[in-house]
């Protein structure tokens, strides 16, 4: 009986451990989290008041939550700037890098995992050894190659260079390997072409993988900076982030419109957080896979 | 005879599929490298025509002279800008355990994961130009948030205290972008490695450790610890390579590289040498001791730093 006590006391003292536990836990989550969102919060704030209200509390207030909401910033944003040609810009710069990325890797990557030929291995080499090279030493020469095309300033310098990747090529390489070979071998049997058995075979296999990469080639050209800043001049060609960039400039010796660019910075936001909402499933299996693998 | 033809048959199907690929390879990766190499030991502004000064880029970049008898680096910018890489570096470790902080409380079964994973994840998601936008924003002296709470907590406090120069002041710029990334670092990439890393430590270690009386320190010391060791040693080696290309965008966007130079990083440098001033051999030289830089603190990194990573037979 003494014992059986013991233990139904160890069981609840347990239970209550356990919920004062999940409690910090919780409690830790929510304070971390909203401390996170915080500057958001605050973004959202900035982007409804007008331009004088955004100093209000100059006089010592704080305005979470603004009254009147000012919609108007949302409006002019587009009037400022042509924000909707660098959003357009944006678009069509990732579609096209994405897409000629990951047709391009899939290729190489197909040949490097499946099929034999001389140099395979040492060009594969070449590929790995240079991918732990920093950017900027190839962009000071690709630039320079770039103004020796005459492409400054075209959607060409922004999209082409951008498309080939050794580490698109590296990942799904990886992934590719791991496809076991009879399906090939059945498919070979069945009479399917080397090209037959890349497109109905390995592709269909690879959806995650290939999912993953889109994702990822995707969003970080969708954020890329330094490349497009330095081989666009006029506003026409800008994309999101340089625009955004070119917009801050424009107050370059007075106190910005801050509700003005925080708009601005909350429409560059909005697309990318709902891509990854749906996806993140996505975006956490492709860090596990890149991190575990690199 | 008919196995010759199908492994040629191989063979040009394998160059066939590669093509498009490697011609983009050689054209924008393994050219290039090659270019930056030989204009590291050219003097061009890429208008008048490349003149070649052998290895007097990289004397201008590292050598030193006596001036006035006191020894001055040729460059004394640029040792500056290596001073403030490796400043804006210090924070590395403490972003890395504050993920692994991070992983280790989301690892409990979190009801709702998915909501706090994708609020801690956001940073990492937005485009950096808005999120410096943002930080200019809080951190802006006369008016950001930062300075109207501080102020707001003085009045009702009773302490005087002044507005903080966050990012116009040579004291306050660094520590605050470093704060910065911390923001935008914790629930990162890093974080979700963590949390991959703690899923794969078997459970019996722990019941073994429980069975032996380890408290849950102990258990994070004897147990987790040592097996997520291949993990936080990979996020730490990516994260140092990472920190040497760092600081572009923030100093672009933010700091302008000031005050007094103050948040110039090499990465920034580079970009002032190439784009501002047209200097490109001298940017390609600065380039190519990033490189080296790395290359030699990444194989000093896996030869002694791996000593410390366990790996496990599981």
């Amino acid at each position: 009986m003494q014992y059986r006590d013991d233990i139904k006391k160890k069981l609840v003292s347990g239970r209550a451990r356990t919920f004062l536990n999940k409690s910090a836990i919780y409690a830790f989550l929510i304070i971390g989290g909203v401390t996170m969102v915080i500057p958001f919060i605050w973004m959202l704030s900035t982007s409804l008041k007008p331009y004088s209200s955004v100093f209000i509390f100059n006089v010592g207030d704080i305005q979470w939550f603004p009254s009147p909401v000012y919609w108007k910033n949302y409006i002019d944003v587009w009037r400022v700037v042509p924000f909707a040609r660098f959003y357009a810009n944006s678009i069509f710069i990732v579609i096209c890098v994405t897409l000629g990325q990951v047709v391009t890797s899939a290729g190489a990557a197909y040949a490097f995992s499946r099929l034999k030929f001389p140099g395979r291995d040492k060009i594969f080499f070449a590929y790995l050894a240079t991918m732990m090279i920093p950017g900027s030493v190839t962009m000071i020469p690709v630039f320079a190659l770039m103004r020796a095309f005459g492409w400054i300033d075209t959607y060409k310098a922004l999209i082409i260079p951008a498309i080939f990747s050794a580490y698109g090529t590296f990942l799904l390489r990886q992934f590719f390997m791991t496809i076991p070979r009879d399906l090939e071998d059945a498919a070979k049997i069945d009479g399917c072409s080397l090209w037959g058995i890349f497109w109905r075979v390995i592709m269909p296999l690879s959806h995650t993988a290939i999912a993953t990469l889109t994702i990822f080639v995707s969003l970080g050209n969708w954020v890329s900076f330094m490349w497009p800043l330095l081989v666009t001049n006029s506003i026409e060609k800008r994309t999101l982030p340089v625009g955004l960039a070119y917009f801050q400039e424009l107050y370059q010796y007075a106190q910005p419109d801050w509700g003005l660019l925080m708009a601005g910075s909350l429409i560059t936001m909005v697309p990318i957080i709902i891509i990854f909402l749906f996806n993140q499933r996505f975006f956490v299996e492709g860090i596990k896979l890149t991190g575990m693998k690199g | 005879m008919a196995r010759i033809r199908g492994s040629e048959k191989e063979a040009v199907a394998g160059y066939l599929f590669l093509l498009p690929n490697l011609l983009g390879f050689m054209v924008f990766t393994l050219v290039p490298v090659a270019l930056s190499l030989v204009l590291s030991f050219v003097d061009w502004d890429m208008l008048s025509a490349p003149k070649f000064v052998g290895l007097q880029n990289f004397i201008n970049l590292l050598g030193f002279h006596t001036e006035a008898g006191a020894i001055t680096a040729n460059d004394p910018l640029f040792w500056k800008c290596v001073g403030n890489t490796l400043f804006l570096m210090i924070i590395i470790p403490i972003e890395i355990m504050a993920s692994l902080g991070l992983a280790l409380v989301m690892n409990n079964k979190v009801r709702f994961i998915n909501i706090f994973r994708a609020i801690f994840f956001l940073p990492t998601i937005t485009n950096g130009v808005a999120i410096c936008l943002l930080w200019a924003w809080l951190y802006n002296s006369e008016f950001g948030l930062f300075n109207t709470l501080f102020l707001k907590v003085g009045d009702m406090l009773a302490i005087p205290i002044s507005r903080v120069e966050w990012l116009t002041s040579t004291a306050w710029a660094k520590p605050s972008l470093m704060f910065m990334g911390l923001w935008i670092m914790l629930g990162g990439y890093n974080m979700i490695l963590f949390m991959a890393a703690l899923q794969g430590v078997p459970r019996e270690l722990y019941e073994a450790a429980e069975i032996d009386g380890a408290g849950p320190w102990h258990k994070f010391w004897n147990v987790t610890w040592p097996m997520i060791s291949p993990t936080t040693f990979f996020v730490f080696v990516m994260a140092v390579i990472g920190g040497f290309q760092g600081g572009f965008m923030q100093a672009y966007i933010m700091t302008g590289g000031g005050p007094d130079r103050s948040t110039t990083t090499l990465e920034y440098l580079i970009y002032n040498h190439l784009y501002s001033w047209q200097h490109v051999g001298y940017a390609a030289s600065i380039a190519w001791f990033v490189f080296i830089v790395i290359f030699m603190v990444t194989v000093f990194n896996w030869r002694f730093g791996g000593k410390l990573v366990q790996y496990s037979h599981y």
